[in-house]
Parts: structure tokens; sequence; C-alpha cells
């Protein structure tokens, strides 16, 4: 079959297949031998390749044409969620449309980065300073927006692929030297403004430890799967962290702590150098593309995925602060599986019909 | 894309790819790190990590703290904890939920109530928590299910502390109570210092001292078998007991206060001059804190909320009244610091006052009016036409400058928390609302009446800068802090406010005396209270036309003609040479201050400089009451 025809990169696509493949045995272990999750995740993983397939298909001139729209919609979306969630009083994330629930947040991990390059493919490079004064806008409402619902780890990463656009759109350094000043001298003063509560909520994050029966317990449970690993692994349905149920969320959030401890060292090498040899083959992908657009769309989107890898890697590990980012396409449930393969789609496209076009 | 010159299009293709290169050496960087971190936790310190998987049987299990203690200011004990039997359990260690509840209510009995919390803090807390399932077990049922205890796994008997108000409803508006911690409350809270909590104080100072009261959460790290029972204690960080409160509140007074108000809605504030520190704290009538620790049911719960008598409002800190003739007490002194103003000059009082252009009558309380009287005799016999002419020399400006100081309009900032401001209108407070002052406005102001409301903790508080010589103290409930472990006391510094601005400071004692006369002199509308003490007292009566309390609209619609009758208020201290005590009371719809709210200061003051109540306090014939 030729994979090109499909508008697939072969290179990415047989990377993909393998993390999937990969991610169906660990499932299967972390929840304890579950055929029924491990048959759920499969079928997410299916729907996600067809989605893959699908966004693939379109040419990146439609992408960005529609780019507006689509984050117009997102917003729109993101409001509703948002109006729902006062008149129910509670936390909402989820936007329920009679046959499907879906979480509009998840569109705009992919609607912000192409509402940006959009808009500065319209203007001059670098940008003048009331396009990323704009652009700025563009990211930042969405961004507080997420944390609102309250869901921090998508924030960080939506907030992450706008970040990226503007960088590698030009984003001058005096700027980018001026913008980390001013977080430098904001950051006591809002400190100042926050909550008692949020204050330790925050200390927590960097110290584990003050909360000794909540994250701390995750953090060093989730360490003590990983070390105990060692460098060979106790090998595939061994986790005992997991199994004994000391360590929580172990199919979800902390599922590359059971792989670590099965696989071990050399395992856990191979998986990180394949998740960067992903990310490797977006940002060549954006190198090669052509025109404005596609490479803003196609850099962001690479390095939003080394994003969210590594903080999770980064929090299963203990250097990185718990906010609750699964690891993509391993960890099971949740709507994330299904973007993730539509940012895909979208650099096999810039790729493929780049390829024809020539 | 077409009409972009060349020349940009290569210069953007290189910084693009500059950009691009710059990232790449940035997460080089950061995945070497990672695989740093990887190599240290599975090769180096793989040994350490190993050992603690191979032993890991550790559960960690939180400890609860007591509660700190709240007391009077001579160790009668308010708040404290006793011990109750719950059942709890850890989900983490059960097979079956259903049927293992099913079997627990053959040998315990359990509601649809219990089972509903039980279900819903399943859905909410961690599974490795215990979760409880009924509390206050009887002796019986407690020994019953500890026979059977070996059949049950994940099940635990638990002895816990629970709050507990002695004196029930003693004191309950300044104690407030403790409660469950609702959803809203759990997403506002420092969750790490709560694990394993169930209440959090909801109001009154239980919960503005929460922080103090809380103490810190301990925990245990438990061994536990393949099957999560416990083995062993492992590890212990002990938890640290909330520190104990020491109020200046004297519970015995309190309970004369509440006793002498009785079935009668009202509130009263005894404070101590010189401190602030609050000796009284009284709004009635009072319920009972201790169904809403374990939570009140619904229906006694509506039954409070509708009590026609408002029991839930606390009338002592957000009640706002009309201030009536009690505020003479400082605008007599208003008039002596006015330039030009001569105290001894006689004015008219025919009985009503009338403001030229208009022709609407303001009248006075005693029909016929006091016929020629000076400040003094106003003040003494609370002539109200004597008030409303000084209000119109003053202008309202200047009575709301004077005011002000005093702590009118203004928090007390007494440490409770939702304390109510009151209202010190002016022309622009009426303009930010959108209506205008008028003439007349400026009248009634003169005798505490129109906008011009104050809550009864700023009546007493204002009261006691009469007596410190114009220095008012910050109204203080708490007065020690006190560890109960190590007994390190924290005392609390009494705080002054700005002294009130007076040109001559000998005014407050010509001021003083006149409200000494008020309840001394044999034309004084207190005479009733003052003429067999043992002891000098100064006060000043008051009358307020009835208005809505706070809150409280539905006054007006259920009105009984009991409730259109005035509000009697009585503000004072004694002794007047050196003042220990000053006293607010008010009686809703009690009709004369004189007759109604002073003898209950008395009682009080009795009982404070001379220790008893003995004194009987004889009500003469009521012609001198306002």
């Amino acid at each position: 079959m030729d994979l090109q025809r499909l508008h697939l990169d072969k290179t990415l696509f047989f990377a993909l297949l393998g993390l999937a493949a990969v991610s169906l045995f660990v499932v299967y272990s972390a929840s304890a031998k579950d055929l029924s999750a491990t048959l759920g995740h499969l079928m997410r993983l299916a729907l996600g390749f067809m989605v893959l397939l699908l966004v693939a298909q379109i040419r990146p001139e439609i992408l960005e044409r529609w780019s507006p729209y689509i984050f117009g919609a997102g917003m729109v979306l993101l409001l509703a969620v948002l109006a729902m969630g006062v008149i129910g009083k509670g936390a909402q994330r989820w936007l329920n449309l009679g046959i499907v629930k879906f979480q509009p947040a998840e569109i705009m991990k992919l609607a912000v980065p192409m509402m940006l390059s959009w808009f500065l493919a319209r203007g001059d490079v670098p940008p003048r300073l009331w396009r990323l004064g704009l652009s700025f806008v563009m990211m930042a409402i969405p961004a507080v927006m997420i944390v609102k619902q309250p869901d921090l780890g998508t924030a960080l990463l939506v907030f992450g692929a706008g970040t990226f656009v503007l960088f590698l759109g030009g984003l001058r350094w005096r700027v980018i030297i001026i913008l980390l000043a001013i977080i430098a001298v904001a950051a006591p003063f809002a400190w100042g403004h926050l909550h008692d509560y949020q204050r330790q909520r925050v200390l927590t994050l960097f110290n584990p430890e003050a909360d000794p029966l909540g994250t701390g317990y995750h953090t060093i449970q989730s360490m003590i799967a990983v070390g105990s690993g060692g460098v060979y692994g106790k090998g595939w349905l061994n986790s005992s962290q997991a199994h004994l149920d000391y360590l929580p969320e172990s199919s979800t959030d902390f599922i590359f702590a059971v792989f670590a401890e099965e696989f071990g060292l050399i395992g856990s090498l191979l998986l990180v150098l394949v998740y960067t040899f992903v990310v490797a083959r977006g940002m060549l992908i954006a190198y090669l593309a052509k025109d404005t657009y596609t490479r803003l769309l196609a850099g962001s989107l690479s390095l939003t995925f080394f994003l969210y890898f590594f903080v999770n890697m980064g929090m299963v590990t203990g250097i990185l602060p718990i906010v609750g980012i699964p690891l993509p396409m391993m960890s099971y449930g949740g709507s994330s599986i299904v973007t993730v393969m539509a940012a895909f789609g979208i650099l096999m496209s810039i790729q493929t019909h780049r390829k024809i076009a020539e | 894309m077409l009409n972009i010159p060349i020349k940009d299009h290569f210069r953007e293709t290189r910084l693009f790819n500059a950009r691009l290169s710059v990232i790449g050496v940035i997460i080089l960087i950061l995945i070497f790190s990672l695989l740093l971190r990887l190599i240290y936790l599975q090769v180096w310190a793989h040994r350490h990590y190993e050992t603690l998987s191979q032993a890991n049987r550790i559960k960690p299990i939180p400890l609860q703290p007591p509660r700190g203690l709240i007391l009077d200011r001579n160790g009668v004990i308010l708040a404290q904890n006793y011990p109750v039997y719950t059942l709890e359990i850890i989900p983490e260690q059960v097979d079956d939920m259903n049927s293992l509840l099913e079997e627990i209510g053959q040998v315990v009995k359990l509601n649809d109530t219990d089972l509903k919390n039980f279900r819903k803090q399943l859905r909410e807390r961690p599974r490795f928590e215990n979760l409880v399932l009924r509390s206050h077990l009887t002796e019986e049922e407690a020994a019953r299910f500890a026979v059977k205890r070996p059949y049950f796994n994940g099940v635990e008997l638990e002895a816990r502390l629970r709050r507990h108000y002695p004196l029930t409803g003693l004191g309950v508006h300044f104690l407030g109570y403790v409660g469950r911690i609702n959803e809203q409350e759990a997403e506002h809270l420092d969750k790490a210092a709560y694990r394993g909590m169930e209440h959090i104080g909801k109001l009154g100072l239980e919960a503005s001292y929460e922080k103090v009261l809380l103490g810190r959460v301990g925990f245990e790290n438990v061994e536990t078998n393949a099957h999560g029972r416990s083995l062993r204690i492992l590890e212990r960080i002990a938890p640290v007991a909330g520190k104990n409160l020491y109020l200046s509140i004297d519970a015995k007074l309190q309970a004369l206060a509440e006793q002498a108000l009785g079935q009668r809605r009202g509130a009263i504030i005894a404070l101590e001059p010189a401190t602030g520190a609050i000796l009284a704290f009284v709004s009635t009538p009072t319920y009972d804190p201790n169904p809403f620790v374990s939570g009140i049911d619904p229906t006694s719960y509506q039954g409070l909320l509708n009590d026609p008598n408002k029991p839930l409002i606390n009338r002592a800190l957000n009640g706002q009244y009309a201030p009536g003739s009690t505020i003479k007490a400082f605008l007599g002194l208003a008039a002596l610091e006015l330039d030009g103003f001569d105290p001894n000059r006689p004015v008219a009082c025919p009985g009503w006052f009338s403001l030229p252009p208009n022709a609407h009558l303001f009248r006075d309380w005693k029909k016929g009016g006091h016929g020629a009287v000076n400040l003094h005799d106003a003040v003494v016999q609370s002539c109200d036409v004597y008030f409303y002419k000084l209000a119109v020399t003053m202008n309202i400006e200047a009575m709301k400058n004077f005011l002000a100081p005093f702590g009118f309009g203004a928090k007390t900032g007494v440490d409770i928390f939702n304390e109510s401001e009151g209202i010190l209108p002016s022309p622009e407070w009426k303009a930010a609302r959108g209506q205008r002052w008028y003439p007349g406005e400026t009248v009634i102001t003169g005798i505490g009446q129109g906008s011009l409301l104050a809550t009864p903790l700023q009546l007493a508080s204002a009261m006691s800068a009469l007596a410190n010589h114009g220095i008012r103290m910050k109204p203080q409930l708490v007065h020690a802090i006190v560890d109960a472990k190590t007994q390190a006391t924290q005392n609390i510094t009494p705080e002054a406010y700005a002294e009130i601005p007076l040109k001559d400071k000998h005014h407050i004692d010509i001021e003083v005396q006149n409200l000494t006369d008020v309840v001394h002199s044999n034309r004084g509308t207190a005479y009733g209270i003052g003429y067999n003490a043992a002891y000098k007292i100064a006060g000043k009566t008051g009358t307020a036309q009835v208005k809505s309390v706070a809150q409280g609209q539905s006054y007006s619609e259920k009105a009984t003609p009991e409730r259109y009758r005035d509000h009697a208020l009585f503000i004072s201290f004694a002794p007047v040479n050196d003042p220990k005590v000053a006293i607010a009371v008010i009686v809703e719809n009690g009709g004369h201050g004189g007759s109604a709210a002073a003898p209950i200061a008395r009682k009080m003051m009795d009982h404070v400089i001379l220790g008893s109540e003995s004194t009987p306090v004889v009500k003469p014939a009521e012609e001198n009451d306002e």
C-alpha cells in the first residue's frame, strides 16, 4: 500500500503505530489485566488513527483558510462550557451534545496554534508589536478560561502551543527578555494577591513532602516504582507498585511509572528515544515546509507534543510538579488521544501535500 | 503569499530555522536531564528504591488533631471535644462494597442518610482514606460490632473527637459552631492541612480563628499485608493540637444578660473601656449549636430559619438599629465643641420644631415640650427640639465628621467575621445611591432617626470612647491564645484607634457629668436605675422607631402589633470616676429605653462592679421615661 498516496508520512506513521502497540501492553498491565479497559484503549487508538487519516487528506491551504473559524467556534464552545458551569454551580469541562460528550478545551490545543500561525503569516517577520500583543490576547484568553474550568494541565499545553508559534514566528529576543523581566517583577506582586489556600497549593506543587497524604504520596510512590525497576525492569505484568494499589492513577497520569518499573532503564531509554524521534520528525517537517503558516503550525504542534510527554515524564520521575497531564498515546482514557492524532494528521498533511506539489 | 517579496522570504526562512535550532538545543538539554534522572533513579538509587518497593506495605493514615478549646475569662469551657464511636471503611480494602454494607446493616442500624453520605464520600475521597459510614454509635452498638469485627475486612471502629458546646445556646452568636466541610469550602481550603478532617469552623470565633483552633494533621505510616490489613506502625508524626482560645467573655455575666433579656428579641454588648475587651456579647433568642456539628436535620433547620424571632440572626454584630436618642450622648459633646455655642443659654422647647420654608412639624416625644432648656437639661431630659435645632446649626457634614471618629458607619474591627458597618449618612452617601438629601433629614439625624443606623457593638464601642477619655479601643473577644501542650501564651495586646479630636478635652468631663445626671438626677430619663445605685453611672436612654433589622424585611410582613412598638435602647458606663464596663442594650419592640433596657444594664453593672446582683432594681413611676 502506498502510504504516500494516503497522505501519510511513513516514518512518523510507523513510529506512532509502534507507540500505540506498546501502549496496549502497558495499559493491560497497569489496569491490573483489565481486558475491557484495554479494549477501550484500543478503540480510542483506532478512532485516533481514523481521525489522523481523515485530517491528513485536508490540504494545508484549506486548513489555513479555516483557522479563524475553527478558533472562533472553539471560543464559543469554551464560553458555553463556562456558562453551563456557572448555571450548574460547579466545575464543568464537558459539553454534552446529546450523542457525544466532548471537551472544548481539547479543540483549543489545535485551534490556538492554527489561529496564531494564520495571524502571523499575514504580517511582517519579525512581527510588529501590535500583532504580538493581539496574538498574546488570543492565546491568553482561552488559556485563562481553561484554567477556570479548572484544568491546569490543558491550559498549560494551550498556552505552550501559542508561545511556540510566537517564538518560531520571530518574537525578538529584546521582547523576550523584557517579558521575562516583567514576569520576574510581577510574580511576587501576584503572589501577594493570591488567597492563602492558593499559595499553599502552589507551595505543595513544588514541595510534595508538605502533603504526605496527597500529592506527596503520589510522587513518592511513583519514584519508588521507577527506581525499583532498575536497569532491566521487573518484566511485563510484574509491577508490584501498580498491582498492590500503592501507585494511584497507575493507568492514566502515572502510566510511565508502571512502564519504567516493568521494563527498566533500557525500556525507558528506548521509549524516551521514540518520543524524541517523533518530535524530531515533526521539527523536520516544519523545517521543510515552504510557507509561513505551515512551518509555524508544524513547529508548534511538534513542540507541544514534546511539552506533553516531557512534563508527564518529569512529573513521574519527580523533577516537575504534579499538574495532571497524561502521557500522550500511552495513558488510558480521556479525549486527548484524538486531539494528539489530529495534530499528527495535520503534520502529515503538511509534509505529504508539499511533496506532491513538488 | 505571492505578493511577499523574495528577500523577505529568505530572511524569514533564516529566522525560522535559527529559532528551530535554538529550540532543538533546548530540547536536547531537557531530554538529557530526563535521561540523567532516569539513570539516577534506576541505577544509582536503584538499591534504595528496590528496598522501599520490597518493604512497600506502607500506607499513610491521617491522624486528626484535637481542636483547640474555647474558654471564658475564668476558664469556663465554652467549646470542647468529646469522643464518639464511628464506623469507618477503607474502600480499597473492600472487595464487594454492596454486600459488605448489607452485612454491616445487620449488626448496626444504617439509615438512608448514612448510606447517601457514605456514597458521596466514596466518590470524592481517595480510596486509601478512612470514610465515615456511621457516627454516634451507642455503647451497645459499638460493643456488638467489636465482637464481629474479625469478619469485616476494611472496616474500623474508631473513637473520633467531636465538637461539643456544653453550655448549649450560651454565647452561640460569638462562638459560632463547626460543621461538616462542604463542597465550596473544599474548593477553597488547603487540602494538605485538612487530610482526614471532616469539620471546619462555620461561624463566629470557630470560623474567624479556624487556623488557630485547627492544629496540624499528623499521620502514621502503617505497614500492611498484601491485602492491606494493618500489621504495625512504622512511623508516626503526631498531630499537633489546635491552640486554646481564652476569651475576655465572662460566662456568668453572659448568662445573666441572656436571662435578663429572656424571651425578648434583643442584643447586649458589655466591654471594658480601657482595653476594648468584650465581657458579654448577647443576641437573643439564642439557639443550640450542637445539632449543627454532625449536620442538623432539615426540619429543625427550617424551623430555626422560619422562626419569627429569627434566632439565627446575630443582632449584636449585624442588627442595624436607629440609635434614637442615644446619639445625643455624642451630639451633646459636639455642641460643646461648637465655636460660639453657649451651652448655658436656654432654648425654648414648645414641643415641636419646624424648618421655616416648610410646614412639616417635627415633634418632641413629650407633648407640650420641656419649656426652656439648656444643653444639660436637654441631655438629661432628652429634649428633641433642642437637638433638632442643634442639628440645623451644625449641619449634616459637621455631624458626620464628628460622629465618624466614634466608629459610626465603620466596622469596629472586632475579631469575628462578617461584621456590619451601620450607616453614617451624608448627602454624598445619598447621592451615591442616586437620591437627594432633604433638609428634614438633617433635623431627624439630630435625634438618631432617619438613615443613621448602628449595631449594638458600635454603640457600646462609641460609649466606651467617652468612658476612656476620648480613646476608643478595638473591641476584642479573644484575649489570649494558649498552646495546650507547652502552655506558651500569646496575649492579644489591646489596640487603640486614633484619639477623638477635641478642641478642649475638658468638654468630655462636662458631657459625662450631663450623662451621669441622666441616671442620677431626679429629672433624668434613667433615674429609675440610678436613685439607689451604689456607684455612679453615666448613660443615655433611647427609643427608636421600628425599622427593619438587617435582613428583616419579613418583619413587616408578619408584623403583629407588638412588632410595631419602639425599640428600647440604653448605652452606659460605670463607675463614672473609674469606668470598668460600658454597656449597650437594645430590646426590640421593648418600648422605653429607661424602663426596658436600662434595668438590664444595671443588673450587669452590679455583677461586674459589686460582684453580685443583690441590689434590687426597683422601678419607680415612669413619668420621666422618654
